[in-house]
């Protein structure tokens, strides 16, 4: 399968007040087919549109981005993409909005019906196809957003803080879900958090960003992941090595943002 | 078929009348009930406390009801229809007292003398002002200023009591006897006798109070009315005396001869050397003009010795006392049940004046309605709304363009030596597009209210597709923004009636015009509010449309337009609205059709009933309108706000 690749790249925006914010500096790192990465840091140092540039909603000023042999100079379906919220259609019923995709590639309507199904059934909301979207939580929301990035069969999975919105205990059966997905599938995801935790559950790598410029501070490969496909999360989240790590991250970060309020 | 209801309008509105009353009551009880046993009312500002509530909305209604048939003297009619006969009689007795009434300071104003005084000593004054700003020589001047002078002592000869001569003053005791003969009589239970056999006749003649539109049956038909209608007739010869008496004591008489020489030439004197000035020439004999008129008034002899009058006015007074308490309940039943607006008695009828008159009593404007909706009757000979047989070439015609004859190849046939025409392909396809063929007929909606209708639903349909996928262009493409932007914004602020005149004078008075105004109407919203919809579509669903493979015409359809569609059904119902204003206006303007053509008409007549009838008829459409658009919102977007 084919690796994602971000060369040398870097975003510059000019903000209104005529200065510039280099969201992003000369980030450069591999993504292997299969892997999961999450990534971490400070509010503002550029996570967002590292996502968007490799989606291809916006193009780098410098630099590029490959995917396999192809440059990524656009949207596309072979990436799909789960937002924090607010991005289902919501004049449509679930299985609508889960089959978007295949509507618009002029799929066969039963054979669509039939993934669909399959897919509700994955994320747990089977018979839930023919309510309209507005009147579920904001759990299933997220399920139905992840069923309808996946029915797609994209290469790579990007998420930008998808379970920010949720409460705790759905939160976890969601990074269950997560794992369970990923094991099965063996997608390469990308995950944006600002939880720690989650973002040591879910990452095989972690990446933490640090801001002014946005870059990429420091990497970790973690275990954790690849534990939780088998084990009962909780019991990882309370092992010694789990604290460890999570402490150590979290003084980083700290220290971050203690520098960025320094700054101003 | 409503003759019945009309027939007994009288003890329906009563009913009526009771009932609402009753209802408000009942709905002020109930709604504090309510408030009382209800265990948690929501915490003021949360909007949950103004749900439910359909008894105030009865409440409401009531009240609006209530108020309309009191003060249109709808009640008034159905408890007691022979009361305004009767305050007939009273306004024909007031309007004959009246000319001698407003002689004296009764009514809160000046006694007639003295205010004629003062304005005829006004007019002197200012009459002696130009003077000297008319280029008079001397001896002119001095002419003016002596006659001036003399007017004045003419006045104060009116003025003052020794000069009133003996016949006057007799003449005034003689009108005071009478009103007082006729105090008395009113004052007389058997006055005037029994009714002459013509007086039951015409009294028997009388139609029923607002059978033929605001008319109050005229005829005397009760004892009271007779006594009223007899004292008016003894009053008018009282006043009609009364106006005769002049001021003509011997030494005014004489001073106004004087006068009149003095006058006379003065104008010659003016007249024998003009001067050259053709504005002051022209000035000087407006000095004289005005001395003239100022001598024919102070001649009329109205203005007598201040207290000369005193005996009269208080017969008057008394006679007033009088009649107001042979009025008796009447007068109560007056003041309490016709509010706002008073019978008053003209010469040949008596009407309702005030609010009575601009305010048709429900039952009557329901009745109206229901006369010109009869289809056989409608207003102008063109029912409200109605149908008609009409052939399907006439609407093959609309559909149509004619304009399709000419693409056809080929002249149209000419007649040949004979004077015989063949028709030709070309000759046919122009019959066809302009209906001009047998065809079997099918019903079609007509009438006033269906014009106004088809006006609005044409210019909104046009407005809509058009409108919209404008609007959602200048939503998404700089170019469509920045060219089409101007053209809308410099169009839009003027008011569409400013643009009526410019419009039917183009497309003359017909439906097209009309229609094309409600289209610009109609058109500048939805182009707004599609653009409104389209720039607020949220950019995560676009990004989640184009990583999900959708074609930017699919984004488009299956995103921004059902995205849209809150805000575009929002437009269309704002729309709706204001093309229904500017149509009737515009109908007002120009037109033979329509329902602003009718309140036209009407207005131009007075015919409140029927101005009242289209303002009604507007009214429950535009409800129409809306309850249908507030359906459609809820049952196509039910997720409004739920993003
Ligand atoms: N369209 C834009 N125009 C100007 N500046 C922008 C724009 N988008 C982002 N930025 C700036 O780029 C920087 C990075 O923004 P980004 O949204 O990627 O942050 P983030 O890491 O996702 O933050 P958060 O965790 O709060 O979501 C910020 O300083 C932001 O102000
Ligand atoms: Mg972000």
């Amino acid at each position: 399968m084919s690796d994602l690749v971000a060369k040398d790249l870097s975003m510059v925006f000019d903000v209104d007040t005529g200065g510039q914010v280099h969201a992003l500096n000369n980030v450069n790192f591999t993504l292997k087919s299969g892997e999961l990465l999450s990534v971490l840091g400070p509010s503002g140092c550029g996570k967002t549109t590292l996502l968007n540039i490799i989606a291809g909603f916006n193009h780098p000023t410098g630099g590029a981005v490959y995917l396999g042999d192809e440059e990524i100079k656009g949207p596309g379906v072979n990436r799909g993409m789960v937002f924090q919220q607010g991005a289902l259609f919501e004049w449509l019923t679930v299985s609508e909005n889960v089959d978007f995709g295949l509507r618009m590639k002029g799929t066969d309507p039963k054979k669509s019906k039939k993934m669909v199904d399959e897919w509700l059934d994955i994320v747990g909301l089977a018979g839930f196809g023919d309510i309209p979207t507005y009147q579920l939580s904001g759990g299933m929301q997220q399920r139905i957003a992840l069923a309808r990035c996946l029915i797609n069969d994209p290469d790579l999975i990007l998420m930008d803080e998808p379970l920010g919105a949720l409460d705790a205990l759905t939160r976890e059966k969601m990074q269950s879900l997560v794992l369970k997905i990923w094991k099965e599938t063996g997608k390469t995801i990308m995950i944006i958090t600002h939880s720690v935790e989650e973002a040591l559950l879910l990452g095989e790598r972690l990446f933490v960003m640090a801001p002014r410029p946005g870059r990429l501070h420091k990497e970790y490969n973690l275990p954790f992941a690849e534990r939780g496909v088998t084990e009962d999360t909780r019991d990882i989240k309370n092992s010694e090595e789990f604290i460890e790590t999570r402490e150590e991250i979290l003084t980083m970060i700290w220290d971050m943002e203690e520098e960025i309020m320094g700054q101003v | 078929m409503f003759e019945f209801l009309f027939e007994y309008r009288g003890f329906i509105v009563g009913t009526i009348f009771i009932a609402l009353i009753a209802t408000v009551i009942w709905a002020i009880l109930y709604g504090r009930n309510l408030i009382r046993t209800e265990k948690s009312d929501a915490v003021f500002g949360n909007p949950e406390r103004a749900l439910g509530g359909w008894h105030w909305v009865m409440t409401g209604v009531s009240a609006i009801l209530i108020v309309w048939i009191y003060f249109s003297w709808d009640a008034a009619r159905a408890f007691n229809p022979k009361a305004a006969n009767e305050l007939c009689q009273v306004g024909k007795l007031s309007s004959a007292i009246n000319p001698i009434r407003s002689t004296f300071p009764l009514d809160d104003g000046f006694l007639k003398g003295t205010s004629l005084l003062v304005r005829e000593n006004k007019q002197l004054n200012e009459l002696a002002d130009q003077v000297e700003r008319l280029g008079f020589s001397d001896a002119e001047k001095s002419q003016a200023k002596e006659t001036i002078d003399l007017m004045r002592k003419a006045i104060i000869g009116m003025t003052s009591p020794e000069y009133l001569d003996s016949a006057t003053d007799a003449k005034f005791k003689e009108i005071v006897s009478r009103i007082d003969g006729l105090t008395a009589k009113l004052a007389d239970q058997n006055y005037p006798g029994d009714p002459t056999a013509e007086q039951i006749a015409a009294a028997e003649k009388n139609p029923r109070w607002g059978d033929s539109g605001n008319e109050i049956p005229a005829a005397p038909a009760s004892p009271r009315g007779y006594k009223f209608d007899a004292a008016a007739k003894e009053m008018k010869t009282i006043t009609s005396d009364f106006s005769k008496i002049r001021n003509n004591n011997s030494n005014f008489l004489a001073q106004v001869e004087k006068l009149k020489g003095q006058i006379a030439s003065l104008d010659t004197l003016v007249k024998a050397s003009p001067g050259t000035d053709e504005l002051l020439i022209a000035n000087r004999a407006d000095f004289v003009k005005g001395l003239t008129r100022v001598l024919r008034r102070v001649d009329d002899g109205n203005i007598f010795p201040p207290d000369a009058l005193n005996n009269i006015q208080n017969a008057l007074v008394k006679l007033d006392n009088e009649q107001k308490s042979q009025q008796g309940g009447l007068r109560y039943y007056d003041i309490l049940m016709m509010p706002g607006g008073e019978i008053r008695a003209g010469s040949s009828s008596c009407s309702e004046q005030g609010s009575g008159r601009w305010l048709p009593k429900p039952s009557d404007t329901l009745r109206t309605f229901a006369r010109i909706s009869n289809p056989e009757i409608g207003y102008k000979g063109y029912p409200l709304l109605w149908y008609k047989m009409k052939p399907f070439g006439e609407m093959v015609d609309f559909i149509i363009p004619d304009f399709i004859a000419s693409l056809v190849p080929g002249d149209y046939p000419r007649h040949d030596t004979n004077g015989i025409v063949t028709p030709n392909f070309k000759s046919k396809v122009r019959d066809f597009a302009t209906g001009n063929f047998e065809s079997f007929k099918v019903p079609m909606p007509s009438g006033h209210v269906w014009d106004s209708l088809l006006r609005v639903l044409a210019g909104l349909f046009f407005g809509i597709i058009l409108g919209v996928p404008l609007g959602l262009f200048m939503g998404l493409s700089r170019f469509s923004k920045g060219f089409f932007d101007p053209l809308i914004e410099l169009y839009r602020p003027v008011p569409p009636l400013a643009w009526a005149p410019l419009i039917l004078t183009i497309f003359g008075i017909g439906d097209d015009g009309k229609i094309f105004l409600l289209f610009m109407v109609a058109f500048a919203i939805m182009v707004i509010s599609a653009r409104t919809g389209a720039t607020g579509t949220h950019l995560s669903k676009i990004h989640a449309a184009h990583s999900l493979g959708a074609t930017n015409r699919q984004i488009l359809r299956k995103v921004i337009l059902p995205n849209s569609l809150p805000e575009i059904l929002t437009g269309i119902r704002i729309a709706i609205g204001v093309c229904w204003g500017t149509l009737v206006a515009a109908e007002m303007l120009a037109g033979t059709t329509g329902i602003g053509f009718v309140e036209n008409v009407a207005r131009k007549q007075s015919d409140y009933e029927i101005i009242w009838t289209t303002i009604i008829i507007l009214g429950l459409l535009g409800l129409l309108f809306d309850l249908m658009m507030r359906w459609v919102i809820d049952k196509f977007i039910p997720w409004r706000g739920k993003g």
